[in-house]
Order: structure tokens, then C-alpha cells, then sequence
């Protein structure tokens, strides 16, 4: 039976619009702690690389204000989430500029700063590694000489005595043979450079060790639980004894994801039991000390045969990770799984390394490596494509990968709109059509792009769910998911809406509290929609089962005669009978005798893919099913290149994705158009420069641009494709990272259209274009 | 070192004391307990911490406290005293805002350009938000909201 959807997929008023256009939503920094609170300060190291030979923090601790110093003397745990290669504080040597090699408590910021510097550290610099081609080398400095005594899940691969911190590698058919019998053969190098989020909100955190032992955190953070966890297990307190709030983030990106900053504020909490702390970052230490985007270097050999099949890939990625590899390897292991793009190719290797350099950590971040790989891969589709005399699009469709299909790791793909994505993207941007410039010193021209990504998880990812009524017939989603800006609440609202035909204004969605709201692993990998979803779906067919149950026993109607209806129970076999939830949803219902049925209503949910496994062949990546499924997509651009400056404009893009179902189709919109912006922004200017020592030049955003309304396309198409995931709600899949992937690729692309030029490295700035051009002209002369 | 400063904040007066070196941010926010201006940069970069000093926006930020003894200062707070803005029920239509962070900062910047020039085109809107970061939306729905609020009136 198919229902007509009331909820899922119309338009909406998001949930947390109000809060937000009104200031009434509160971000950690808009907590008030009283007069008891301190302040944090933290103690950079100034070296890339380098022995600490000695910490003497005695003339800090005099100073005024001071509560407590800390530094690895006091925390030499290790932490990460999947490989605990991070410090709280390094005890024996800094890895990256900005480290935090100690930490000051003070009645206030000024005095915990002024305290800072007061502490002396002897150091003795070691030689700085910057470059993930170099620090591969056997003969390298190491920069974590105990990787083989590290935890890590037994998934990863770290190779003790080397820098490299993990190794995913993918054996599919027989490369070798296929490249004898390819017609065409392309190989070359693609470059992508450290990004960073730059989330409007630095990163913050404010703790309290209370005088019972308990630690309660109030963080700007994706990960509440996973936050939870991770301090619990490095500081030895029980998980009761460890709650995380999180009000608001502003902004995240992956940024917030796992765990970063906030340990520092744990364990400078725990020096002062009774006073809230608060650590806020700075603009400039959230370029310094917060995970970047992982800078990669890309080989690709591609294999071609006459009918414009491709039928081998070789592709080898160098990941710079970073210092610390606590979360990033796992993005080069997710990417290595998927390195193919979203195509069905027969025989692949792929090599993707981790590998540790003196810059500082990289992690997740929007795309998750896909961004980084797309690049390389879908600019080699264009040449490709133009190699053997194809159109790009049609290239592309011939080699999209269809349902059933074999992945790299030999699991057969999912349902997917691949085609429908690429076809309404090349209607919008009208591919093939010629479009001039009425200035004669700039050129138009198109780009185009096809993507795909998986979520990279942990196999036994989970969601929970609670739904509580209160006496009104209103209710309460509970659910540790975050809200980022993505829609989250409203997605969960709609689909408790749609499970118990209760209209949006009586629905509230609360955001985490690990006390108080039910597990959620992380929201991150665009998962959140299809996990959490899940568990909210039947945590509301709980709840209306419960209703049902309640009504039938009271009324002795079957209960399969009932159904909800504008938040009341109504029956098929008698149109008269109408009970409206606040009738007994909390109360019950009063029967001839005075007595009540029933009583409150509370639905639970939650949902683990229990197919998933990362148990897979170390050499060959077959053997497990590491992703649930892929999210499809396409991208184009229309671009006008000033040919006397360099100067890009972006003037139309048009991006469509499988969302399988829209739950919030204006929000799905949405998130296509923000994250083709911030695409736009790694495509065209962001990148993070760094001087010979390892120290950051643009840490801040006069020297470090990100997209302003006036840098943006005025012309924007928005596409949502409807293939439905079996086991989603409501068919609904992931979209939110997808957005950025195709645009570095699609500009690439767009550039050699407009002037024959292939830039393979980004951001393509002025300067690459017109030495570009330069050499073009040297070239032909 | 503590001078005492008065001036007019969304409407009321205000009498308090600050040393020379306070940020107008920092006695908005910790001081006085008005949040809606942000901590975004600390520079003057981002736009999160705008607020209107006589009309005009400022970044609060770069502002010190000091200079504004005398004068009158409205952030959020203070424009939706009387319920909210034809400005702000239009961002809350058009789903302008995702994370929300830049929100008070877009609406004051708007707020003034629609009290200059009630009647904008896009490229005058994106020109007077162009200092006001956002990093989720791609600005269109922002844009959008302006753009339906000019062409009432």
C-alpha cells in the first residue's frame, strides 16, 4: 500500500528557524557559568618538529590569577578514535606549529595569558617533514617512532618505522593485462592542498569537574557521545560520570567532528574541581590547532579501450595527514575503498597512504577525501574523454556505475540516479551550447563533473531514538544527532510526522545531552538523515503502536480498524470515533468503572546496518562490505575567464544529487547550493600556505579568503534525483557532503574548455592561469 | 584605569565601567549579557559581530568600548523588541539560515541598507553583505530574503 506522504518531502519552516533568525539560539559561548568560572589558556609550541627537553612552569604558577598549570607531566594519555597516536599534551616532542605543550587555569583570560608566557620549554628542534612524497621515504625522520604501540581498530594498518600511518589497498581483476589491452593510456599527477573548515564559530568548550566526580562538558561539537567516549576511556572516569551538552554549533563541516580541543578543558577542569572552565579558540589557533583538510598527491593511470570503455585503473593517493592520524586515517582508508569515482571498472589498484608529516592533524571534513580524489579523477575523465574523441558526458554515462554492478571492493552497488543526475545536470547548464562573452577579453565555457561518495563508518555505527508525549499531544523527539545547519531536526520532525500523523508544530527535537538523549555515534559522513532517521521512524511506529494498543484495549476496537489522523485516532468502521492524542496520551482513558488504560506514551528506536563489516583482505580490499551505500551526483559550471588577468568567475552552476528521497526538499536544496559555494571557495582561493619551518602564513580571513555574496554564481540550479535506498526512511540518503565534490574538478574542466589549458593543482588562481597561458604560448612558438 | 561610560543600548541606557582596552564585543556579551553579536574572527574579518552604533553598522570587535560613551547602540535584541522584522519573518520564510551564527550580524548589515535604500537590486544587496561572512548557506536564501523584503513598501 502506498500512502501519499504528508510530511516527508513537502516544504517547510525549518525547525530551528526561529531560534536562529530571532538570536534565540544559544551557541556554547552564549552559556552564562557565573562567577565561578576560569579561563583557559594554552602554550603553543613555536616548532614544527622538536625534543622537549624540559617544561618549567614554576613562574607561571606565581603569577596572579593562576589556578593550575598543566602540561604531559600531569596527562600523558594518548587519545584518538581510530588510532590513539594524539596527545592532551605531548610529554616528549611537538609535532606541528601550535601545538599545545601546556595549559593555564586564571580567574581570567588576560591573566591565564599573561601566565602562558611565563612558562619555559627547552627545545631541540629536529628536522621538519612537510612534504607526505618526502616522509614516505624509508630513510625519513619519524615523526611517531611508537606507531607499532599504538591502539588502533583492527581495521587500520599502521607500519611501525615508517611515517606511514595506515595503507588501504584495492586488488580488483588484473590491471597489468588490462593495460596491454587498453587502446588508450593516460597517466599523470593532481594536487589538492590543505583547506579548513573555517566554521563561523571557532571551537569551544567550557567543563566542570563537580566535587562528585562527575565531568559535565558543554562543546561546539558533531560528536557528543563519541566525545563522551573518548574521555571516559583516556581519563578513567565511568561513562555515567562523563556528560555532553551540546547547544547550537555554529558551523562544522567536520571540523567538530570527534574530538580535538575539548580534552584540553576536561582535564584543566579536573585540576580545579567546582569552577567551569572555558577554552575558546581563536581565529588563528583554529588554523593552527584544529584538523585541516589532508592535502593529497594523486597518481592516476587510466586504461581506456576503443568503444570508450575504461578498463583499468591504477590510482595511488599520498595523503598528508598531518601530526596526528587519530581520525584522518580512516579518511584515507574510506577513500581508498572508492578511488575509482562513481564507475564500473573491472580492474583496479589502488594504493592510499597515510602518511604523518609536521603539519597539523588533518581529519574529517565535508566530502571526507572525496573532494581531494574527484579532483584527479573526474579531470582525467575530461582528458580522457577527449583523448579518444568523446563527449565528456557521454563518456562519463558509459561508464557510470548501475546498480548491480561490481564497486572496487567487489560488493555490488546500490540503486542510484547516476544517469538521471548527469542527464538534468547537462539540460540545465545546456552542454553543448556555446555561450560568448560580451567583452572580448574574456572567454565562456562549461565543466562538468559526475560524483559519487559512500559514509565512512565503523561497520557498528548506531542510532537510538526516544519519543515522549506530553499532556497536549505534543511531542519530543530525543536523539543525540546534531544540528549543524544541515536540517537535521526538521528531517527527524517530519519523519515522527509522517509515522504519527501529528502535525510539525507539536513536534520539538531536542538537541544532545549524553545524560538525557539516547546514543548517536557521530554526525558526520551524511549519515544522519539514514541512520538517525531510521531510529526516529521506529521509535514512532513504536509509539503509535503503543497508541493503538491503548485504544483497542479501551474501546475493544481491533486495532487494525484504527489509524491516525492529524494527531488524533480515528476508525475505518466508524467514522464518528475521533480521539484526539491529548485525550490520553499521558492520562490514559477512563473506563465505565473509573478505572484508566494505558498511560504515558514514550516510543523507542534505533538502527545499526548489521550488514556492514570492515573485516576485508589487507591486500586486496575484497572479502567485507565496508560502505552501506553510495550517494550519487553531478556537477557543471559555466565559467567566464578574464584572459588578461587570470581572473575566474563562476557565472551558473547546476548540481544534482540522489537523495533517494527529499525528506526536506527546500533544505536538500539548500545544502546543494552551500556546499557548491564552499567547493567554489577550495577551487578557487582557499588553500593553506606554510613557510619553510612549518608555520602557517594565512591564518586568518584577510589572507585566507573564503566565498563573500558577491564572489558567488547568480545563476544556481539545485537538482533533487529520487532513486529510493531500500533501507533508508522514506528511501531517503545522505547528500549533504556530495555537494562540494564536484566543483574543483568541474572548474578544472571548464578552464581547459575556455583555454586549453590543464591546471592540476588548486586553487586555480590567476596566477597558475596566466603562467599556464604563458607556457602555451612558448610552447607553439 | 576604569572609566565610566553611559550610552543608549537597544533603547535603554546604560551607565557602567570599563578599562580602555575593553572590546565593545567582549562588554556586549560578558558584561552586559546581550549574545546575538558573535565572536567570529577578533579582526574585523567576519561580520558575526556587527551591531548598529547610531544607525551604522560596526564591528563590534575592533570596537572599543570606550567609543561609545554617548552614543547609541542597537544589536538584535533591540530590533525585535517589538516583535520581529518584516526583515526577519522574510529570512525565516525563505529557510535563509543554516548553522545561524552569521544571522545577527546578516540581519543588521541588511537592516541598515534597507533603512537607506528601501529598495535594493541584488547586486546593491550582495555589495552591502559582501563583509559578512557566511560559510553554510552559499547566500543565496539570505540574498533571496532581502530581495522579497525590497520589493515591498
Amino acid at each position: 500500500m502506498t500512502k501519499e506522504l504528508k510530511y516527508v518531502g513537502k516544504r517547510a519552516v525549518r525547525l530551528d528557524g526561529l531560534e536562529k533568525v530571532t538570536a534565540a539560539a544559544k551557541y556554547v559561548d552564549d552559556l552564562e557559568f557565573g562567577p565561578a568560572m576560569y579561563y583557559v589558556a594554552v602554550l603553543e609550541s613555536p616548532y614544527a618538529h622538536a625534543i622537549i627537553k624540559s617544561i618549567d612552569t614554576s613562574e607561571a604558577e606565581k603569577m596572579p590569577g593562576v589556578k593550575a598549570v598543566l602540561s604531559g607531566k600531569d596527562f600523558p594519555e594518548k587519545f584518538g578514535l581510530y588510532l590513539k597516536d594524539n596527545s592532551i599534551f605531548p610529554a616528549d616532542r611537538v609535532r606541528y606549529v601550535g601545538e599545545q605543550v601546556a595549559a593555564v587555569v586564571a580567574e581570567t583570560p588576560a591573566q591565564a595569558k599573561a601566565a602562558v608566557k611565563k612558562i619555559k620549554v627547552e627545545y631541540e628542534p629536529l628536522p621538519v617533514l612537510q612534504n607526505p612524497l618526502e616522509a614516505i621515504k624509508p630513510d625519513a625522520p619519524l615523526i611517531h617512532p611508537d606507531l607499532g604501540k599504538y591502539e588502533v581498530v583492527p581495521w587500520l594498518y599502521p607500519q611501525p618505522g615508517t611515517n606511514i600511518a595506515h595503507v588501504r589497498k584495492i586488488r580488483k581483476g588484473d590491471v597489468d593485462k588490462a593495460f596491454e589491452e587498453a587502446d588508450y593510456i593516460l597517466e599523470d599527477w593532481y594536487h589538492v592542498p590543505h583547506v579548513v573548515h573555517a566554521p563561523m564559530e571557532t571551537h569551544i568548550s567550557v567543563a566542570l569537574f563537580s566535587y562528585d566526580g562527575r565531568l559535565t562538558m558543554w562543546n561546539s561539537t558533531q560528536s557528543p557521545h563519541t566525545q563522551r567516549n573518548i574521555i571516559a576511556n583516556s581519563l578513567k572516569i565511568p561513562h555515567k560520570n562523563v556528560r555532553v551538552i551540546a547547544p547550537y554549533v555554529g558551523g562544522g563541516f567536520g571540523g567538530k567532528a570527534g574530538i580535538n580541543m575539548e580534552v584540553i578543558a576536561a582535564v584543566a577542569a579536573m585540576k580545579v574541581p567546582g569552577h567551569p572552565v572555558k577554552l575558546r579558540w581563536t581565529r588563528r589557533q583554529e588554523f593552527f590547532n584544529t584538523s585541516q583538510r589532508q592535502e593529497l598527491y594523486a597518481h592516476i593511470k587510466m586504461g581506456v579501450n576503443k568503444e570508450g570503455k575504461i578498463i583499468a585503473l591504477k590510482h595511488e593517493l599520498f595523503w598528508d595527514v598531518g601530526a596526528s592520524a587519530e581520525y584522518g586515517s580512516n579518511v584515507v582508508n574510506a577513500t581508498g575503498f572508492s578511488a575509482t569515482g562513481p564507475y564500473y571498472i573491472p580492474n583496479v589498484y589502488i594504493d592510499s597512504f597515510a602518511v604523518y608529516t609536521n603539519r597539523p592533524p588533518c581529519g574529517a571534513y565535508r566530502g571526507f577525501g572525496y573532494s581531494e580524489f574527484h579532483f584527479g579523477i573526474e579531470s582525467h575523465m575530461d582528458r580522457m574523454a577527449k583523448m579518444i574523441g568523446m563527449d565528456p558526458v557521454e563518456f562519463r554515462r558509459k561508464n557510470a556505475i548501475r546498480r548491480g554492478q561490481s564497486v572496487a571492493y567487489g560488493v555490488e552497488m546500490n540503486p542510484t540516479g547516476i544517469l538521471e543526475c548527469i542527464d538534468k545536470v547537462a539540460e540545465k547548464i545546456e552542454w553543448g551550447k556555446e555561450d560568448k562573452s560580451p567583452d572580448p577579453t574574456k572567454v565562456r565555457a562549461k565543466g562538468f563533473a559526475a560524483v559519487w561518495k559512500a559514509p565512512a563508518m565503523p561497520p557498528n555505527e548506531s542510532s537510538a531514538a526516544f519519543i515522549k508525549f506530553s499532556e497536549d499531544g505534543s511531542i519530543n523527539i530525543l536523539v543525540s544527532g546534531m544540528e549543524l545547519g544541515q536540517g537535521f531536526l526538521t528531517a527527524m520532525a517530519k519523519i515522527a510526522a509522517e509515522e504519527l500523523q501529528l502535525p510539525l508544530e507539536k513536534i520539538r527535537v531536542e538537541l544532545p545531552d549524553t545524560d538525557r538523549n539516547p546514543y548517536e555515534w557521530q554526525t558526520v559522513a551524511s549519515h544522519v538523515t539514514w541512520s538517525c532517521g531510521n531510529a526516529v521512524r521506529r521509535a514512532a511506529i513504536d509509539a503509535r503502536n503503543q497508541i493503538l494498543n491503548t485504544v483497542s484495549r479501551a474501546y475493544h476496537i481491533d486495532k487494525a480498524n484504527l489509524y491516525l489522523e492529524d494527531g488524533k485516532v480515528k476508525c475505518y468502521t466508524d467514522p464518528e470515533f475521533e480521539l484526539p492524542f491529548e485525550k490520553f496520551v499521558i492520562d490514559g482513558i477512563e473506563m465505565p468503572d473509573g478505572t484508566y488504560r494505558g498511560g504515558p506514551i514514550m516510543g523507542h528506536g534505533m538502527f545499526m546496518p548489521e550488514f556492514t563489516s570492515a573485516k576485508v583482505n589487507p591486500e586486496t580490499g575484497l572479502g567485507g562490505h565496508p560502505n552501506v551505500h553510495y550517494t550519487t551526483g553531478a556537477g557543471a559550471v559555466e565559467i567566464e575567464i578574464d584572459k588578461e588577468t587570470g581572473r575566474i568567475r563562476v557565472i551558473k552552476m547546476a548540481e544534482a544529487f540522489d537523495a533517494g528521497k527529499a525528506i526536506n526538499p527546500d533544505l536538500v536544496e539548500g545544502q546543494i547550493v552551500g556546499g557548491f559555494v564552499q567547493g567554489l571557495g577550495t577551487a578557487l582561493w582557499e588553500e593553506v600556505k606554510f613557510d619553510e619551518n612549518g608555520r602557517i602564513l594565512n591564518p586568518n580571513f584577510t589572507d585566507y579568503k573564503i566565498p563573500t555574496a558577491l564572489d558567488v554564481p547568480r545563476e544556481m540550479h539545485p537538482i533533487i534525483v529520487e532513486v529510493p535506498q531500500p533501507d533508508g526512511p522514506f528511501g531517503a540518503r545522505g547528500i549533504a557532503e556530495h555537494t562540494m565534490i564536484p566543483v574543483m574538478p568541474a572548474v578544472a574542466n571548464a578552464v581547459e574548455n575556455a583555454l586549453g589549458i590543464r591546471i592540476k593543482e588548486v586553487p586555480i588562481t590567476p596566477e597558475k592561469i596566466l603562467n599556464a597561458l604563458k607556457e602555451k604560448e612558448q610552447n607553439k612558438q | 584605569m576604569k572609566r565610566e561610560i553611559k550610552f543608549t543600548l537597544n533603547g535603554e541606557p546604560v551607565k557602567i565601567d570599563v578599562m580602555p582596552n575593553e572590546k565593545l564585543l567582549d562588554v556586549l556579551r560578558d558584561r552586559l549579557g546581550v549574545k546575538s553579536p558573535k565572536h567570529g574572527c577578533g579582526r574585523g574579518e567576519c561580520g558575526a559581530c556587527t551591531v548598529l552604533l547610531n544607525g551604522k553598522t560596526i564591528r563590534s570587535c575592533i570596537t572599543l568600548a570606550i567609543e561609545v560613551d554617548g552614543q547609541e547602540i542597537t544589536t538584535l535584541e533591540g530590533l525585535e523588541k517589538d516583535g520581529m522584522t518584516e526583515l526577519q519573518k522574510s529570512f525565516l520564510e525563505h529557510n535563509s539560515f543554516q548553522c545561524g551564527f552569521c544571522a545577527p550580524g546578516m540581519t543588521l548589515t541588511a537592516t541598515e541598507l534597507l533603512r537607506k535604500n528601501p529598495h535594493p537590486d541584488e547586486e546593491e544587496i550582495r555589495e552591502a553583505i559582501a563583509g559578512n561572512l557566511c560559510r553554510c548557506t552559499g547566500y543565496k536564501n539570505i540574498v533571496d530574503a532581502i530581495v522579497d523584503v525590497s520589493k515591498k513598501g
